[in-house]
């Protein structure tokens, strides 16, 4: 009885005896969640453009925030870094297509899968040696972000959000945006989705596979270096920020590896629940610390019911 | 072959232009197997010209070497009065030469309108970075090209389905499809793989009047590859025919028909 009530009653009754804090733990969970949406966004562009699971959008997150900080500290002003970083990231997708895709194209997708885990290990190597192993902090107040908090009185209680969330909600719903907008509205967006669609009816209305795939990458690499300042400026930036891009399996199996809205409400989704539940059921009943697995617990369940995910495109295999 | 320098006209009173593209002596080899043996033959502004010969005969090989998917060994492409230079498909879909494949191609998960739309990439010019904020001459070509497209869909009778994602729809429509977006292209040669295969009588019939609709209202090349020997001999004004891999007849539908050599191949004689 004792247990029901902590499951099914208390719960509730604290959320709505104190709404402020619960408006709270959703602010905190849509903060992450817009960040978890932005990678999984990276993981669908590039799945849909090539077939491809991109294993190395983690580090790519890594490797943009390093390179970012590894050049202010050689002493590369903010924004000029940003830039700089920005081309680094551009360079980064043309090796990749270069040297990776264009040898492996027409293989099997596991073996391009591999390819992409061969990614990962080089990165690490490749950003330790550059610019060492330890943990770094985010340039935050020099790119000009505001480090502060807006203190809100909803109900009479207390709402905190500090304006480095917010810029990072901002930041990310504008990716977001566009990155829909392009998709969807311009000649390069139509060959993307068309590219992942079919490749030979693709090569046959013009389009070519290189650019698109240096284009996938390079933008998979923008969002790397958004997640990675918003991300870094909150946990510093190591090695260890490679873990937040996992997170973004569980929201692809959401989501569904092909559609876009899926990664967006998927990632949302993914970050308020595991919030809630840390603070209203993980941590009274289970000794906290829930938000590293439940993810991929409730991912689970959702794939027993909807293997393509709550809006995968639905699967049909003739066999 | 006569010698057809000047173009000439067709029995139906169609006037066919110069040489658009020739294939000299081409040569395409799998490895030992020898898909294409020394095979010569013009495709004339404004004609509608076959491929046809028995399974295996070589035929979606020879497109696929027009379209740039493969690379002969021996021969040359000319295109437009020049040597065609070994190509990618995309740029030689970026030359003006479309095509339809045997095993529809199209972008299932997108629709009609959509599919349609990607055949106009390549007249789209506005830089990357306009196309980024939808500015200026992004949006200008967008309208522009919508319009073409609007102007195809009506052609083709796929008003009714232009919102449709294509892989709900029919086998026979989706032919359809493709062809609008072949045709999206405004392309100087089009080439057809089996336009008809796997279609019944009707739609056959309605897939026939759209290639010779398209041919007499845009004027386009139409070179095709077609099994049903009654639909190419009706449709074509001149025809290549090839059997393992050998050019075995070419000229009018009439010419071919009283061939020896393509009534062997047809009847299935013995090859010594």
């Amino acid at each position: 009885m004792e247990l029901l009530n902590k499951i099914f009653v208390a719960p509730f009754a604290d959320m709505i005896a104190a709404p402020d804090f619960l408006m709270q733990v959703l602010w905190e969970g849509l903060v992450s969640g817009v960040l978890y949406s932005l990678i999984a966004l990276g993981f669908v562009l590039i799945f849909r453009s090539s077939r491809i699971f991109n294993f190395a959008q983690g580090i790519m997150v890594v490797f943009a925030a390093l390179t970012l900080v590894g050049l202010h500290e050689m002493g590369v002003p903010a924004w000029i870094s940003v830039a700089l970083t920005l081309g680094v990231m551009f360079l980064l997708a043309v090796t990749i297509e270069r040297v990776v895709l264009r040898p492996l194209v027409g293989q099997p997708d596991i073996i391009l899968f591999m390819a992409t885990i061969g990614i990962t290990l080089f990165l690490i190597g490749f950003g330790e040696i550059i610019f060492g192993g330890e943990n770094k902090v985010m340039i935050t107040s020099e790119l000009g972000i505001p480090t502060g908090d807006i203190v809100l009185e909803p109900f009479g209680g207390l709402l905190i959000l500090q304006h480095i969330d917010i810029t990072a909600v901002l930041v990310a719903a504008t990716l977001v945006v566009s990155l829909l907008l392009f998709l969807n509205k311009t000649r390069m967006g139509r060959a993307i989705r068309a590219l992942g669609d079919d490749h030979q009816a693709a090569l046959s209305v013009g389009i070519s596979l290189q650019t698109i795939w240096v284009l996938v990458w390079f933008i998979a690499g923008i969002i790397a270096l958004v997640t990675g300042i918003a991300w870094g400026s909150r946990a510093g930036v190591s090695f260890a920020l490679e873990v937040i891009a996992y997170k973004a399996l569980p929201v692809l199996m959401l989501g569904g590896l092909e559609s876009i809205t899926g990664a967006i409400i998927g990632g949302l989704m993914i970050g308020m629940l595991e919030k809630l539940f840390e603070i209203y059921w993980g941590a009274p009943l289970l000794g906290g610390n829930t938000e590293s697995w439940f993810a991929y617990v409730l991912a689970l369940v959702v794939l027993l019911f909807r293997p393509q995910g709550l809006f995968g495109e639905k699967i049909i295999e003739r066999v | 072959m006569d010698a057809l320098t000047e173009g000439y006209v067709t029995e139906d009173g169609r006037r066919i232009g110069g040489v658009l593209m020739e294939m000299k002596n081409i040569t395409l080899r799998f490895g030992g197997v020898v898909a294409i043996k020394d095979i010569s033959f013009d495709i004339r502004e404004g004609e509608i010209r076959a491929i046809i010969g028995p399974n295996g005969a070589g035929k979606s090989s020879m497109l696929n070497v027009i379209s740039g998917f493969y690379h002969p060994q021996e021969g040359e492409v000319w295109y437009k009065g020049g040597v065609r230079p070994s190509m990618k498909p995309f740029e030689v879909a970026r030359q003006g030469v479309g095509r339809t494949f045997q095993n529809i191609a199209l972008f299932e998960g997108m629709t009609v309108l959509d599919n349609v739309m990607t055949g106009r990439l390549t007249h789209m010019k506005a830089s990357i970075w306009e196309q980024a904020i939808w500015w200026g001459k992004a949006e200008r070509e967008e309208v522009h090209n919508r319009e073409q497209v609007e102007k195809i869909i009506d052609f083709l009778e796929i008003q009714s389905i232009r919102k449709t994602p294509v892989g709900r729809l029919p086998y026979g429509l989706k032919k359809r499809v493709e062809l609008a977006r072949a045709l999206a292209a405004e392309p100087s040669l089009l080439l057809l793989d089996e336009p008809m295969a796997g279609m019944n009588v009707e739609e056959k019939e309605d897939m026939s009047r759209f290639i010779l609709d398209v041919n007499d209202e845009f004027g386009t090349t139409i070179a095709l590859i077609e099994h049903d020997m009654g639909v190419v001999m009706d449709l074509s004004d001149r025809v290549v025919v090839m059997d393992y891999g050998k050019k075995i007849g070419d000229g009018t539908p009439d010419e071919v028909r009283s061939n020896q050599d393509v009534i062997d191949a047809y009847l299935g004689v013995a090859h010594d």
